[in-house]
């Protein structure tokens, strides 16, 4: 019997499995790409439409990490609103699906059934493989005939297709070595999610630091966006070159992963991941055990990401502060309007400051609802039986949240000090002006973890929808894309960020952040209360 | 102080649902109170206002003296609790989640710690995601008996044991009781609750059914008996107090109402009895008649159940 033996009959089994999941995705996905080229084709109705906005998404920094302009066509402009979300749907489509036919199995006992039979032990692997593959093949030439149905040439149709599932294929590899790495279905995606999070990065990144061309309407990205799958189906450049080439990139790291995962598979014990379920301490270290340490010890695995994101974060963007000099046009307007200053040095640290206390606010938000899934998952009624008061357990993860906010922003503070100082001189400056620059974003981030805490006290049922709906109307209303999207002041002035402190460009003044400290306090409290006197919603 | 827990009237809803609907416990101070009822009854429900993790909507409450709802954290001190369901955090070892929990409330035993894990076999470097459902309860069980505390709330805490295990746990109450510790236990299996508890209050669909020491429950049933006699047997059906009869020849099998007991007897004496086995009433039968009969009663509209 080979390793591969029963690999067919457990591929029918896999496509039996899917037959209503991944039709679904690829429909979608789909019917998601007609939209926004049928959305592109009606607001696009002359060349100069296209001419203008072709030349805001490339010359406006921000927008740039979203989309890749590869000059003046509808298609072209189709794509650098969408790729970006089609390629991380198709990923999270491939992910889920690889995890679901190996670790998933695995985990419920259901490969153990079938591995008793004539199965080989690269059976199920390969099956998943097999099934991913062709659910992206099928999903290259739905995009591709999505496109084509709104008006669009057909080779740059095929190309627009092939760079989306292309990151699909990629990631099928991922998600193979993953579900090797983890013994839980849950670790394989988490960290072939995390992988995808630092593939849109590297492209975002790339594109934001690259070069228009002298047209003003092509970006030429620069190094990092060729590190990311991402990056490469952008390469492709649809409607705009027609690059068939890039495909090499994807179809080569997907044999590679795939033969890191096969070897990987030889290497470990049923039922279980590479990662070995270690065993721990068995007794609680003393910073454990008060709800403080418990509530750290929940969030200390987002926290270290967010640190390593961070300081790398502050390292690049202080890396490339001296190119804010040579920025022209749109893109040196953006900086000026979002920094609030003609000095485009100051500028540009500005923007990159209020960036950074964008990023942590999102973090503050997905750790408070970290620990808030405590209630609804149950552990909550443990902590709450004993001698723990509610409001001592909603003050203990509002403040574990924002010491971590603090350290978020020294550290970004630092990276960008230490790397800001070797392009503009004068380090210790640097890191002393950005300090007290990133200390002045901590009371806007505050008021947007009042709220999840005011959410969780009185609307516990919505308040993970509630919450991000506030953190993402305060970003998108806020300065880095408020004004650009001309959305009128009193709107822009709903965003807490609106009213954060411009450091280094302005001074900061003492009165906003009383009040937004102020704020903070009062959601904290009126959260808190509230939590205080309802019942808990416990599972069942 | 010779109450420990009392509750009267006491009414929970949620939503449309009516989980508690005016229901009664009085739980003494040093006793083993069963605390019986099948799944949806509303026990869970009872417990977590017991502990003030929910809200009642009506009637009154008492826990060692004080309102659960405004003086939870005082309260706590003096009480462990394994919840029905144990959920724990997947990342943390058994032994983190003892002493975290001990900790909370107040202070562990050391030295208990140790023996219970030595007596439930628990390994308590093993992180809480590679427990069984099992081991998981074990986990909170050890974390609640490892504590010096005068109350003891148990839900269901047996589900998840085999029965090896459920002897260990039964031996731990035991000695909890002789301890002079009070211990509300609740569960739908008979067996277990008929070995420890000295009182037993019964739910159904959120009201209480009877409530009472076995003895006083168990006038309320029926007497089993099986007989072989030597004539054959009449028909027995018209004695009074008698039910479920099948007679077959010099066979019988039959339940009888305590009070009636003496006269059927009488009348079997007659036809020269070869053998006769009698029964006393499980608590089991008890259980099974409650719920028939709240079939029954439930087959006109009424509350729905609830945890």
């Amino acid at each position: 019997m080979s390793a591969l033996t029963g690999t067919v009959a457990l591929t029918r089994l896999a496509f039996r499995r899917d037959r209503v999941a991944l039709p679904a995705w690829i429909t979608g996905l789909s019917a998601l790409m007609a939209a926004f080229a049928a959305m592109t084709v009606g607001a696009l109705a002359t060349e100069q439409d296209v001419i203008h906005e072709t030349e805001f998404m490339a010359g406006n920094p921000a927008l740039r990490m979203l989309g890749l302009a590869s000059g003046p066509t509808v298609g072209g402009y189709a794509m650098i609103r969408s790729h970006v979300t089609l390629a991380i749907l198709a990923v999270l489509m491939s992910v889920f699906a690889v995890v679901r036919h190996t670790r998933q199995s695995e985990a419920t006992g259901r490969s153990e059934l079938v591995g008793s039979a004539v199965v080989g032990r690269y059976g199920s692997l390969a099956s998943a493989v097999v099934v991913t593959v062709a659910a992206n093949a099928v999903l290259a030439v739905a995009l591709g005939l999505a496109l084509i149905a709104n008006g669009q040439p057909v080779e740059g149709s095929f190309v627009a297709g092939a760079s989306i599932a292309g990151v699909g294929l990629v990631f099928t590899g991922v998600a193979a070595v993953t579900s090797q790495l983890s013994s839980s279905s849950r670790g394989a995606n988490g960290t072939a999610v995390a992988a995808l999070g630092f593939a849109f990065l590297l492209s975002g990144v790339g594109n934001m630091l690259g070069s228009v061309d002298t047209s003003g309407l092509r970006v030429v990205s620069a190094w990092p966006a060729w590190l990311s799958p991402i990056g490469w189906g952008q390469q492709m450049r649809p409607f705009g070159g027609d690059h068939w080439w890039p495909l090499i990139l994807f179809a080569a790291s997907f044999i590679v992963l795939l033969g890191i995962a096969g070897a990987l598979a030889a290497r470990r014990d049923f039922g279980r991941g590479l990662l070995r379920e270690q065993p721990g301490p068995a007794d609680a270290r003393p910073g454990l055990l008060s709800p403080l340490g418990l509530i750290r010890r929940l969030q200390r695995g987002a926290v270290r990401g967010w640190a390593i994101g961070m300081l790398g974060f502050g390292l690049v963007f202080g890396a490339v502060s001296g190119s804010a000099d040579d920025l022209e046009g749109s893109a040196r307007e953006w900086y000026r309007r979002m920094g609030g200053t003609d000095e485009i040095a100051d500028a540009y640290l500005t923007s990159i400051v209020s960036m950074a206390a964008m990023a942590i606010a999102v973090c503050t938000v997905q750790l408070l609802l970290r620990v808030r899934a405590e209630e609804p998952e149950g552990p909550l009624e443990s902590v709450l039986a004993t001698a723990v008061s509610r409001p001592r357990w909603a003050v203990s993860q509002v403040l574990s949240t924002w010491l971590t906010a603090a350290g978020l922003l020294l550290l970004f503070a630092l990276g960008m000090g230490l790397t800001a100082g070797q392009v503009l001189g004068d380090t210790a400056g640097q890191l002393r002006g950005l300090t007290g620059a990133v200390l002045a974003q901590l009371p806007g981030i505050m008021v947007i973890s009042g709220c999840v805490t005011a959410a969780v006290g009185v609307l516990p049922r919505w308040s993970v929808p509630v919450s991000w709906s506030v953190l993402l109307a305060s970003i998108l209303l806020g300065p880095l894309f408020g004004p650009t999207l001309n959305m009128p002041q009193w709107a822009q002035n709903i965003s807490v960020f609106t009213h954060a402190a411009r450091a280094p460009a302005a001074e900061v003044t003492a009165g906003p952040i009383a009040v937004l400290t102020v704020i903070s306090l009062a959601l904290v409290a009126a959260g808190t209360v509230s939590f205080r006197r309802r019942s808990l919603v416990l599972p069942a | 102080m010779t109450t420990a827990i009392s509750v009267s009237g006491l009414v929970k809803q949620f939503g449309t649902t009516r989980a508690l609907d005016g229901l009664d416990l009085t739980v003494r101070a040093g006793e083993v109170h069963g605390f019986l009822g099948p799944n949806g009854a509303g026990k869970t429900t009872t417990l977590r206002i017991l502990l003030g993790l929910l809200r009642a909507d009506g009637g009154s409450v008492r826990l060692l003296g004080g309102d659960p709802w405004r003086e939870a954290v005082n309260l706590h001190r003096r009480l462990a609790y394994v919840p029905g369901e144990v959920n724990l955090w997947p990342n943390l070892t058994g032994g983190e989640v003892i002493d975290l929990l001990g900790a909370l409330r107040g202070g562990l035993d050391l030295k208990r710690r140790t023996v219970l894990l030595e007596r439930f076999q628990l390994d308590p470097a093993k992180k809480c995601r590679a427990y069984s459902k099992g081991n998981r309860q074990k986990v909170a069980l050890v974390a609640a008996l490892a504590s010096d505390v005068e109350l003891y709330l148990l839900d269901e805490p047996t589900s998840g044991l085999d029965p090896l295990m459920e002897a260990v746990f039964q031996g731990v109450v035991q000695e909890l009781r002789d301890a002079g510790r009070t211990v509300l236990l609740s569960s739908h299996i008979l067996a277990e609750v008929e070995t420890l508890c000295d009182r037993v209050t019964i739910i159904r669909a959120g009201r209480t059914a009877e409530s009472g020491t076995f003895d006083e429950l168990r006038h309320l049933s029926r007497t089993t008996v099986a007989v072989e006699t030597r004539r054959p047997l009449g028909t027995l059906r018209e004695l009074p107090g008698i039910h479920d009869v099948r007679v077959d020849g010099t066979r019988a099998c039959f339940s009888v109402d305590p009070d009636e007991l003496g006269g059927v007897l009488r009348h079997l004496v007659e036809f020269d009895v070869r053998s006769l086995t009698s029964s006393p009433p499980t608590l089991e039968e008890l259980f099974l008649r409650h719920y028939e009969d709240g079939a029954a009663a439930q087959a006109a509209p009424g509350p729905g159940g609830a945890r």
